[in-house]
């Protein structure tokens, strides 16, 4: 359960110190090296689709973005403009203790310092009212689980806001049952079209509350494409969403075709009785996460 | 077949009267990038009637915001943004003078009629081809609003920049057609 370093009486629990700094350097690394690599199982996913896909312009339009992504990684160039809004998700262990300053700032500074080294396009306005653009990225946005031991899981993901923007969350009754859950995702999908850059990779939260049903949709997004969910029923219904979701025609960037998803990933957490709570986050083809443990 | 479409600076309108919606084609010539922050501020300067910075007389547009150069590139990645952000502001920017845009993503409503009305074409570059599209850009630089970062108003030289027709100077729409004869029921 713990990481190693965790003592096994409670009052004989060794307290880990990491320094911010090595989260700082972190950060920045992998915003750097999550924009000029897409991860494989999203590269995989997409010279399948260009095997698959019937139809001629949404074919050629996948050998194109397959042919992007390795020119990116081959000259170490942003595989899009839109470096995105960086998001940070930490599991940080228990018995872990920063020590060095602010972990938040640390964050923010290893955007900074990522966006410098990698080239990135400054892409976040300040306040979202004023909008004046802070020019260097920052500051990101974080989240933070808690979990037993001493180690520290950092995700680092860029989220390109073409498909941010066609993201939606509904509060469904129970009443509105599994059907109301799937005519909700596949209507988010068909809305989104091409404006949110298919392939596109569908995450969906069930559950919670509000704000719990996104973050379960943004993690749903950031899974890796070849990982069904756990659970048989889960796992079954992401496989039907997949098909409704191809069936809508959009295809590669809405040019036609059977290739609109590459994935719908599920996750689910309970939920109050008289809710059914549901988000979908739309990821564009150029899903870009890249973790480390510290 | 792929069409070609000529802006030198203005665009060909003979070639871009010929295209239709869903033809490949690639543009050779002058581009004048906008972004959201730009298309607000062109709007806002001609609805106060003062002159633009830039003439958009005969001008395609591109919708995009750049990332910086490295060392030795020309301009960083630079792939189209949606093109429904803007949309508000392009019937402006059409009686203004220009006559088309490339950006990504789907119009629909009045504003097709727009381009039917203004014999303007709509064109859809791969979005998320940042690395590649870059490589079709052979100059660049800042026309007007420099202070705006990624969003100032760029001159971009193309050659052979690639993208599709989606709306056609007779209002056709090949986002919709093209989703609508690739639709088929659901196998569950």
């Amino acid at each position: 359960m713990s990481g190693g370093g965790g003592g096994a009486a409670p009052s004989g629990i060794r307290i880990r110190e990491i320094d911010v700094a090595v989260l700082r350097t972190a950060v920045a690394r992998l915003l750097a090296e999550a924009n000029v690599r897409i991860p494989d199982d999203i590269l995989e996913g997409l010279r399948q689709a260009a095997l698959r896909e019937q139809s001629e312009l949404g074919r050629r339009t996948l050998e194109q973005i397959v042919r992007n992504y390795e020119v990116a990684a081959a000259e170490r160039l942003p595989v899009c403009q839109d470096s995105g809004l960086t998001v940070v998700h930490l599991e940080v262990g228990q018995d872990v203790h920063w020590v060095g300053g602010s972990v938040t700032e640390a964050i923010h500074d290893g955007i900074r310092d990522g966006t410098r080294s990698g080239f990135l396009r400054a892409s976040v306005t300040g306040d979202p009212i004023a909008r004046r653009n802070t020019g260097d990225n920052a500051p990101g946005v974080i989240h933070v689980d808690l979990v037993p031991g001493d180690r520290v899981k950092l995700t680092v993901a860029s989220k390109g806001f073409g498909s941010e923007n066609m993201s939606a969350l509904r509060m469904l009754i129970p009443a509105d049952g599994l059907g109301g859950v799937r005519r909700f995702v596949v209507e988010t999908v068909d809305r989104a079209g091409a404006n949110s850059c298919p392939p596109v990779v569908v995450g969906v939260g069930i559950g919670g509350t509000f704000e719990m049903a996104a973050l379960l949709a943004k993690k749903a997004v950031l899974r890796p494409i070849d990982r069904r969910h756990e659970r048989a029923d889960i796992s079954r219904l992401e496989l039907e969403l997949l098909d409704e979701v191809n069936a809508l025609g959009i295809g590669p960037q809405g040019f036609g075709g059977i290739v609109t998803a590459l994935a719908v990933n599920v996750e689910v957490y309970p939920t109050h009785i008289a809710g059914l709570p549901v988000a979908v986050n739309i990821g564009c083809h150029s899903n870009r996460r890249m973790s480390q443990e510290l | 077949m792929v069409k070609t479409l000529t802006c030198r600076p203005e665009l060909d309108t003979e070639q871009a009267h010929g295209l239709r919606a869903g033809d490949a084609v690639e543009i050779t010539g002058e581009l004048m990038t906008l972004r959201d922050a730009t298309a607000m501020r062109l709007a806002e300067i001609l609805e106060r009637g003062e002159p633009l910075p830039v003439t958009l007389r005969g001008r395609l547009l591109y919708a995009v915001g750049p990332s910086p150069a490295k060392p030795g590139q020309i301009v960083g990645s630079a792939g189209p943004t949606t093109t429904e952000r803007i949309a508000r502001f392009l019937p402006a920017l059409f009686r203004a003078g220009a006559r088309g845009i490339i950006g990504k993503g789907e119009l629909h409503g009045d504003i097709v009629r727009t381009f039917a009305d203004h014999g303007a074409v709509y064109l859809a570059a791969i979005g998320g081809l940042g690395a590649l599209l870059a490589k079709q850009i052979v100059a660049a630089d800042v026309l007007a609003f420099p202070d705006l970062g990624p969003e100032a108003v760029y001159r971009f030289e193309v050659a052979q920049f690639p993208a599709v027709v989606i709306i056609d100077s007779l209002g056709q729409n090949f986002h919709e057609t093209a989703r609508l004869a690739w639709r088929r029921s659901p196998a569950s």
